[in-house]
């Protein structure tokens, strides 16, 4: 009798608690919510407005938050889910699991970019990032890096957001002949890894020339490290474009809290604390501009991005002809 | 035949958890399969997967033969902190793994430094040779050790008897050590192919390319990229294939020595003259450079970033040890359960059940957990105990396959005196079997908590933002360009692991030796 008075108790104690503070899930990649990463400025912010309770809940990368997605289904309990890039969108909608945002912000894109379902928050260029003490004149294609024999480090299309941007890059610039570039490539390829992190860590280590990572790579060094000696290498070809959205879940039972979350990381003060804590581009230009360090930053005169219907269309094939000019 | 019932349930139901586990949760993939077909490049992968887990197996284990029989009739100064720390690069998380052997034998390390001062050209670590010497590295110690342990397991009067007999070393091989060999050997090599054979980021990142994928890596694009969970469940059931085909080859390789019982005390063995004094010598400083080298290396690039280390690692260390703790010890139960019925009924089955964990790819056996626990609880809330279940899983074939040996011994040897005086099982435990088994069971226990400390797989999938483990902070730190903090509580992670296993192996060593 006491136990089921104490069990009575303590539901009725949890579902108050529960109307009192709503919870707002948001599903995101790991880099996103720890502690040095965007995640606790937006839920601090966030939470001050919206007396409710925001939660993170993570998986790995891009690929891997969609993965999540798929795995639960209508069922789950998420209600915005944050980081996926345009490679996956098209993917993310068929799952039909996505509902529409319907929010109009105006963001500052080098390419337009609008979806219903998805709302971008920031942005960078792909690019080879370089040590400008121990090379001195970069290559400026993709033509003029296969001719070289300097070293780079890519990561694995199967694996990774930004391996599968590369091969996007190469076959949106190249097309037809993207096989070709890649075989000129391949004596200069010293290791495909699984993931970012191990390739940037191995170039920093010394392994390679160059390393495929982001244009805003050297704005860390430069803003968090007062180091100057990174560069970009600019290539004549454009450089494609990660553009990072997010959206909510058809299934969120918070949907007005989800909204008003979408609404405030594209506002100008979370897209300010975005660019030094993502080390991306914001979708939108802040009012004060971008923190100093960024203007020393590359600006490619082209920017390259296949549409998301182009780019899972194309993907399988793009990753084959990877795969089959490096296994040779 | 009811006693018998009685003996092998427990064992048996273990070994039946352990299956349901690691197939049920491919069966799981493949409830929500749509599709299934595995295409041209999965068995590319299979065939480099294979080649590169037995030239790794074979290497590791040919190389740890020498080594541990010095190690064995050597004594010198440091030789029992060298012994444990050899243990260390099995304990490394594998990317901290990679970073201290690139520190060694990358374009930037010593080892070209040296090549180029000499006008040499510099040597490539990336290819299928790289992949093998990385696997050399993690695995080569583990064998040293388990091999050190059957010569220490051969009785000391035999040696004796061998060296009053004036035996020759040719002599003395093939009367003493090739039978230990033959017993020992297979249940190790199959050990490292296993592990080798779900092998993900150390043949990727050294691999050099796609044309050295493996099938993990093909169930990771399944899962991740194509959310294809027919060709994920395919491919883990391949697997599984290999795995139980492989461990029933190494059960008919198997030969059990029979040495009978000695009264137990160590064997301090005898030191060689000549030419063999001189191979010996080769045999340990070679090993200890070649394992020690990357080590120091991690050690100083983590050096640096320690003083100032964010916050978070420090709660995330405190309870990864907790889970470390836990995990190793009801692994610790659960392999000397199997393993005491196993050498008691030889039976391939619990082999098999106990090798079973080798085969299952972590991303399989997440997601599985995953799509089973759904249903009723947050997976976030769970994160714990998941973990720990799948920790004590995951190191129940390493401790099985360094307990058989010992445990098939002990049943040859004592069976009949204790069951003739009537020994109650607590009794027996604690006078036999215990004492006995002390120095691989400690051995064993600090493995399986260095393991759990080290493990990454699961816990991805299921920690939300506030339960991070250590490995996962160090990934995560990796992630956002924090590479000097990375290497720093890369370094706390090393150390907090050789830590735990270096006491739980003392434990064990303190009473095999009293």
């Amino acid at each position: 009798m006491k136990t089921t008075l104490l069990a009575a108790g303590l539901v009725t104690i949890a579902t108050h608690a529960m109307a009192e503070t709503p919870v707002l899930t948001v599903l995101t990649y790991d880099s996103f919510a720890a502690e040095w990463g965007p995640g606790p400025v937006i839920e601090a912010g966030f939470e001050a407005t919206c007396a409710c309770d925001l939660q993170f809940v993570t998986a790995g990368d891009g690929a891997a938050v969609l993965a999540r997605v798929q795995l639960e289904g209508a069922a789950s309990a998420v209600d915005v889910v944050v980081g996926l890039d345009t490679n996956l969108t098209a993917a993310a909608t068929a799952t039909n699991l996505f509902a529409p945002h319907g929010l109009t912000v105006a963001n500052t894109l080098p390419l337009a970019f609008e979806d219903v379902n998805f709302l971008p928050f920031d942005w960078g260029y792909f690019a080879f990032v370089y040590d400008k003490t121990k090379l001195a004149t970069p290559p400026t294609s993709f033509e003029e890096l296969a001719a070289s024999d300097l070293k780079i480090i890519i990561q694995d299309p199967r694996s990774s957001t930004p391996g599968l941007g590369l091969v996007m890059w190469v076959k949106a610039a190249y097309g037809d002949r993207a096989p070709q570039i890649w075989a000129a490539l391949a004596d200069n390829i010293v290791t495909v890894t699984p993931g970012w992190s191990e390739a940037y860590g191995m170039f920093l280590q010394g392994e390679s020339d160059l390393v495929l990572s982001y244009t805003t790579s050297p704005a860390y060094h430069l803003i968090a490290e007062s180091d100057d000696t990174k560069a970009a290498a600019a290539f004549s070809e454009g450089h494609y474009l990660q553009v990072e959205v997010a959206g909510k879940l058809a299934s969120t039972d918070q949907p007005g809290l989800a909204d008003a979350f979408l609404a405030y990381l594209t506002a100008d003060a979370m897209q300010t604390a975005l660019v030094t804590t993502n080390w991306m581009y914001p979708a939108t230009t802040p009012a004060a501009g971008l923190p100093a360090g960024f203007d020393t930053l590359i600006t490619p005169a082209k920017a390259v991005l296949l549409s998301p219907a182009d780019a899972e269309a194309g993907r399988a094939k793009a990753i084959e002809e990877w795969q089959t000019a490096l296994s040779k | 035949m009811a006693n018998r019932a009685v003996e092998i349930a427990p064992a048996a139901t273990l070994g039946l958890v352990i299956a349901a586990l690691i197939l049920g949760s491919a069966a799981m993939l493949a409830t929500r399969a749509e599709t299934w077909v595995l295409n041209p490049a999965d068995w590319a992968a299979l065939r480099f997967t294979v080649l590169q887990a037995v030239l790794s197996a074979g290497i590791s284990t040919a190389l740890a033969i020498p080594v541990a029989r010095a190690l064995h009739r050597r004594r010198f100064w440091g030789r029992t902190g060298l012994i444990r720390l050899m243990a260390a690069p099995f304990v490394l998380p594998v990317v901290v793994a990679v970073l201290g052997l690139l520190a060694v034998f990358g374009r930037a390390g010593p080892v070209n430094t040296a090549l180029a001062a000499l006008g040499l050209p510099p040597l490539s670590i990336f290819g299928l040779h790289g992949v093998v010497l990385a696997h050399v590295f993690l695995n080569m110690p583990l064998a040293t050790r388990m091999i050190l342990h059957g010569w220490q397991a051969v009785p000391a009067e035999r040696f004796r008897l061998a060296a009053s007999l004036g035996m020759p070393p040719p002599a003395l091989f093939w009367h003493l050590e090739w039978p230990m060999l033959r017993a020992v050997l297979p249940g190790i090599a199959v050990m490292i192919f296993l592990v080798c054979l779900t092998s993900f980021a150390v043949a990727l990142t050294l691999g050099g390319g796609p044309k050295s994928s493996t099938i993990e890596l093909a169930i990771y694009q399944a899962l991740r990229f194509e959310f294809d969970l027919g060709r994920a469940a395919l491919l883990a059931a391949l697997q599984f294939g290999l795995c139980a085909a492989v461990t029933l080859m190494s059960l008919r390789l198997t030969v059990p020595s029979a040495f009978g019982a000695g009264i137990g005390a160590a064997m301090t063995g005898q030191p060689p003259t000549g030419w063999r004094r001189r191979a010996d010598t080769v045999a340990i400083a070679g090993s200890a450079v070649f394992l020690l080298t990357p080590l120091v290396a991690i050690a100083l690039a983590g050096l640096p970033g320690l003083w100032q280390l964010p916050d978070t690692v420090w709660p995330a260390a405190l309870r990864s040890v907790c889970i470390a703790v836990v995990s190793s010890v009801v692994a610790m139960i659960a392999a000397l359960t199997v393993a005491q019925a196993a050498a008691r009924h030889c039976n391939g089955w619990f082999d098999l059940a106990a090798m079973l964990p080798l085969s299952a790819s972590s991303l399989v056996l997440g997601t599985g957990m995953f799509l089973a626990i759904r249903p009723f609880a947050s997976p976030e809330n769970l994160s714990v105990a998941v973990t720990i279940l799948v920790n004590t899983t995951l190191s129940l074939p390493f401790l099985y396959r360094l307990l058989l040996p010992e445990a098939r011994q002990l049943q040859a040897d004592y069976a009949r005196l204790t069951q003739s005086l009537g020994l109650s099982w607590v009794t027996r435990l604690r006078f036999v079997t215990l004492p006995r088994l002390a120095r691989p069971l400690g051995f064993g226990a600090g493995l399986a908590a260095a393991l759990s400390m080290g493990d990454l797989g699961v816990i991805a999938l299921f920690a939300g933002d506030r339960g991070a483990t250590l490995p996962l902070i160090v990934q995560r730190l990796m992630g956002a360009y924090r590479m000097q903090d990375a290497a720093a509580a890369g370094l706390v992670l090393v150390v907090v692991s050789f830590a735990l296993f270096w006491a739980f192996d003392r434990i064990g060593q303190h009473y095999a030796d009293t």
